[in-house]
């Protein structure tokens, strides 16, 4: 029964949008499923089962045999999703009463199963299912799950439901592999922590808390170091013996779009950075970097254009040899020697920042304001390497935002706890309309920032001010002013104005401003044109 | 024999049999009407005289009061009633307490109007009739192949383990006011749920006059006035338009579920905001369709409303001649019309 639990497991992952019920299911799911089919499900989940041999093709030919091709065609154009119009087209056979099959047979099947034979398997399987198993089965087959559950939600929930921590988990998490058996077997308390020896691993990230200002004044000079924050993707890079990889800072493997990095790992080390694009020196905007997320394959012409890099700041492991017990200091010491005498391409050192007082260092901050800066990190000198954001040990100082005040233009439902609240606000600033008057351009989109109350008085006046809408969109009579804060503001050849923010949110409401009195876009392009000249 | 296309045609105001002077489920006010059942689209208030079961005659006196007809007539299931050269009885339909389908026999012909139907079985009300016919009007409302509802039970278990695995949240189930959401209290309470079902305002009444009528429904009590930390692990009713709403503030983390046949489509569901879609329908599936069509034998089959274009090409491929009569204002209650 066990392709149908799965099923049902990834019908309500698919319609739930909240992270606090998805971890509820995928609980329910490790406690209740028997092995193989808990770590395969799992498996299947976090995007680590690919399967070649069946593509959609088949798929079609199949059911093109099975149905009429008007009732398919009119069925298609109905449900707009192919694998579920077949899912719910394929004709049940009378008399079918072989069990539905269990999810560890059908994945060692598709492996297994000549090619020519996959046909007449498939067919057995879809007969033997229901239209939720069917659909289940063909996105399996196919490769398109796409439920919201990325591998750190999955360990998240392996922590909540075994009492382990993450961290733990997250350590062993690259050395295991599907169905898990020893993992869920350890975690159950029936065997040993499974050892990953060689095999190149995740190791948690020692995280950092905002710095509040009590903090800042009980802090000592002589005890901390300061280093720029960089606005790029924190990564760990692993390389030895076992292989090379690059993580994100939630333990996914991004080596896939950052081959170039990868070639350049030929140490045997675990350090920590950050991920930046980097031209002749010179950090680019984060929107460049993302032109390098998310990708499966990388083209020569992105590696040129958007060329990475990584600058170091600590260093976890040399060989063998764990340092995560040393002092800060005593590590930086060991990392500044090692980048010395390897010279790796395409990474260089964070510098540290001199201080002698915090208000010279409230005054080094100040004066960021290159884009690619967010701010300072602050690392207290003593600190050890800790897994988690343990408080007083790292603190992240993040300049103060910029600020612009915006129009409310547009307003959405938000999901979960939120969908009956509009709680995503997209706002404007104005700008000549080329005709002698002034006209509202877009400029972004927030979804926080906002108190329960303010939230509250939104949704309201945006009920009572709408003028058009568009599916779950309300357009809004353009009088309600929003100071919005951000943190950086760069061109952007994708968003109408020319600009886009980083990290928009909501201020404060200003219905003591008009509409009229609202920022300019030519006040938000001078942020632009301020961030430009200066590097840290 | 007379064929029926010589005495039931489609007029501005719906389907008439001029031998009887009757319109069944007109969309205007007329003088005489025959009433299937008492959703608002086949049930429109200000004709003359009304002819329907006892039951849909009190469902729409609870809906529209002083609207539900200058006269009304009662007409029990398998009672033949005279109109000119017209035998006309009503038969059992399965949709909601109530409906009916129309037996209209005239010059040797026999037809059959079914209003809206199902096949599966609902403890709230009579099961429907097949009955041999020279011309069969039915809806098509799910007539596609991609729908076929599953067993209710299935809906219902998967809906009481949304329960036991979310016991702090409230589950808030859309579902229509006439027959959907007594269909699903009858339907917990048949799988054992004992505790009280807690309904939107707007379903209260409807709620009451099937407990009138005999329907057993078990403790029901207004949510409207419930405390939050009260509806915590309860099941509440809602029509569609309030589950996702400011109307739902009032429960605690809800879990949004819909009843109906739409469900069964991935999207459907998704634009609604649903995070449990119950795949319960009130009308007959595309099995069911094909199913009562070659029951009823008739070699002619007139489509009302829905998915004409499916239904009449696969009744071709059967030899049945199918024929879609258009018929317009029907589906736009109920889950004939897009749930919002």
């Amino acid at each position: 029964m066990s392709l149908p639990a799965f099923a049902a497991l990834l019908e309500r992952l698919v319609f739930t949008p909240g992270r606090l019920a998805k971890l509820a299911l995928l609980r329910d799911w490790y406690a209740t499923q028997p092995d193989p089919d808990r770590g395969v499900g799992l498996a299947a989940l976090t995007g680590e089962l690919v399967f070649t041999a069946a593509k959609p093709a088949l798929i079609r030919d199949m059911v093109a045999a099975r149905t009429d091709p008007v009732l398919l065609a009119l069925s298609h154009d109905y449900v707009g999703d192919f694998a579920e119009t077949v899912a719910l087209i394929w004709p049940e056979r009378e008399g079918v009463n072989t069990p539905a099959p269990d999810l560890a047979e059908v994945v060692e099947a598709l492996e297994l199963t000549p090619k020519a034979e996959l046909p007449g398997l498939i067919a057995g399987w879809l007969d033997a299912l229901d239209a939720t198993g069917r659909l289940a089965l063909i996105k399996l087959i196919t490769g398109g799950l796409r439920v919201g559950v990325s591998g750190r939600l999955a360990r998240v929930a392996l922590a909540e439901w075994s009492g382990r921590a993450v961290e733990e988990i997250e350590e062993v998490w690259h050395g295991v592999a599907p169905p898990y058996t020893a993992l869920f077997h350890w975690l159950e308390g029936k065997a040993e922590r499974p050892d990953p020896r060689e095999a190149p691993v995740f190791r948690p990230l020692m995280l950092a808390h905002p710095l509040e200002d009590a903090d800042l004044a009980a802090l000592d000079p002589a005890q901390w170091r300061a280093e720029w924050k960089w606005d790029g993707i924190r990564v760990q890079l692993t390389a030895g013996p076992g292989g090379r990889r690059l993580w994100s800072r939630g333990g996914e493997d991004v080596s896939g779009a950052f081959p170039e990095i990868i070639e350049a790992m030929n140490f045997h080390a675990v350090l920590d950075g950050e991920l930046l694009v980097v031209r002749e020196g010179e950090v680019a905007p984060f929107a460049d970097l993302q032109q390098r997320l998310n990708r499966k394959v990388v083209t020569p012409k992105m590696q040129k254009d958007y060329p990475a890099g990584v600058r170091l700041y600590d260093l976890l492991f040399e060989g063998t040899e764990d340092l995560r017990g040393l002092p800060f200091d005593q590590r930086r010491a060991r990392l500044e020697a090692w980048v010395a005498r390897h010279a790796p391409a395409r990474m260089d050192l964070s510098p540290q920042i001199a201080f002698a007082s915090v208000a010279q260092l409230a005054e080094i901050r100040e004066g960021a304001r290159a884009a690619s800066i967010e701010g300072l990190m602050l690392k207290r000198a003593d600190s050890p390497y800790v897994a988690g954001r343990v408080k007083g040990l790292w603190w992240k100082w993040k300049r103060a935002p910029l600020s612009i005040d915006a129009v409310l233009m547009y307003a959405q439902r938000g999901h979960g706890k939120r969908s009956s609240f509009y709680s995503d606000y997209t706002f404007g600033l104005w700008r000549p309309d080329g005709q002698g008057g002034e006209e509202l351009v877009p400029v972004g989109k927030a979804y926080s920032g906002y108190t329960d109350q303010e939230l509250t008085w939104l949704d309201r006046w945006i009920r009572n001010h709408t003028t058009g809408r568009f599916g779950p969109v309300r357009e809004v009579e353009k009088a309600l002013v929003l100071e919005v804060i951000f943190d950086a503001a760069q061109l952007s050849t994708r968003h109408k104005s020319g600009v886009a923010l980083r990290f928009p949110r909501i201020a404060r409401i200003r219905t003591d401003k008009p509409a009229s009195e609202a920022d300019r876009l030519e006040n938000l392009m001078s942020y632009v044109a301020a961030a430009r000249p200066e590097e840290g | 024999m007379t064929p029926p296309e010589q005495w039931l045609r489609v007029t501005p105001q719906g389907l008439f049999c001029a031998p009887a002077g009757v319109f069944i489920d007109p969309t205007r006010p007329v003088a005489r009407a025959v009433i299937t059942h008492g959703h608002a689209d086949h049930a429109r208030p200000g004709h003359g005289a009304v002819l329907a079961t006892a039951e849909t005659l009190a469902i729409m006196r609870a809906r529209m009061g002083e609207g539900a007809g200058d006269r009304q007539q009662a007409l029990a299931y398998g009672e033949t009633l005279r109109l000119g050269e017209v035998a006309l009885r009503l038969v059992p339909a399965g949709h909601v307490l109530g409906s009916a389908q129309v037996v209209l026999e005239y010059g040797g012909a026999r037809a059959l109007v079914s209003g809206d139907y199902k096949r599966q079985p609902d403890p709230t009300c009579a099961s429907f009739e097949p009955v041999p016919c020279d011309v069969f009007v039915t809806e098509a409302t799910f007539a596609l192949p991609v729908f076929r509802h599953p067993p209710p039970a299935q809906e219902i278990g998967r809906l009481l383990r949304s329960v036991a695995l979310f016991p702090e949240r409230t589950h808030v189930i859309g579902c229509y006011a006439l027959g959907k959401a007594q269909r699903l209290i009858a339907l917990l309470r048949q799988a054992g749920w004992q505790q009280p079902i807690w309904l939107h305002g707007t379903l209260i009444p409807l709620c009451r006059l099937y407990q009138e009528l005999g329907v057993e429904l078990g403790e029901l009590r207004p949510a409207t006035v419930a405390e939050k930390s009260a509806l915590r692990g309860a099941i509440v009713l809602a029509p569609p338009s309030a589950i996702a709403d400011r109307w739902a503030r009032r429960l605690e983390d809800p879990v949004v579920c819909m009843a109906s046949g739409w469900m069964r489509v991935r999207q459907r569901a998704k634009q609604g905001g649903v995070e449990l879609p119950l795949v319960i329908s009130d009308h007959a599936d595309w099995d069911d369709l094909l199913r009562t069509i070659a029951e009823v034998g008739a070699p002619e089959v007139w489509v009302t409303h829905g998915r004409d274009d499916a239904l009449v090409h696969a009744l071709a491929q059967r030899g049945v001649r199918g024929r879609a009569l258009h018929l317009v204002g029907l589906g736009e209650e109920e889950e004939g019309v897009d749930a919002a």
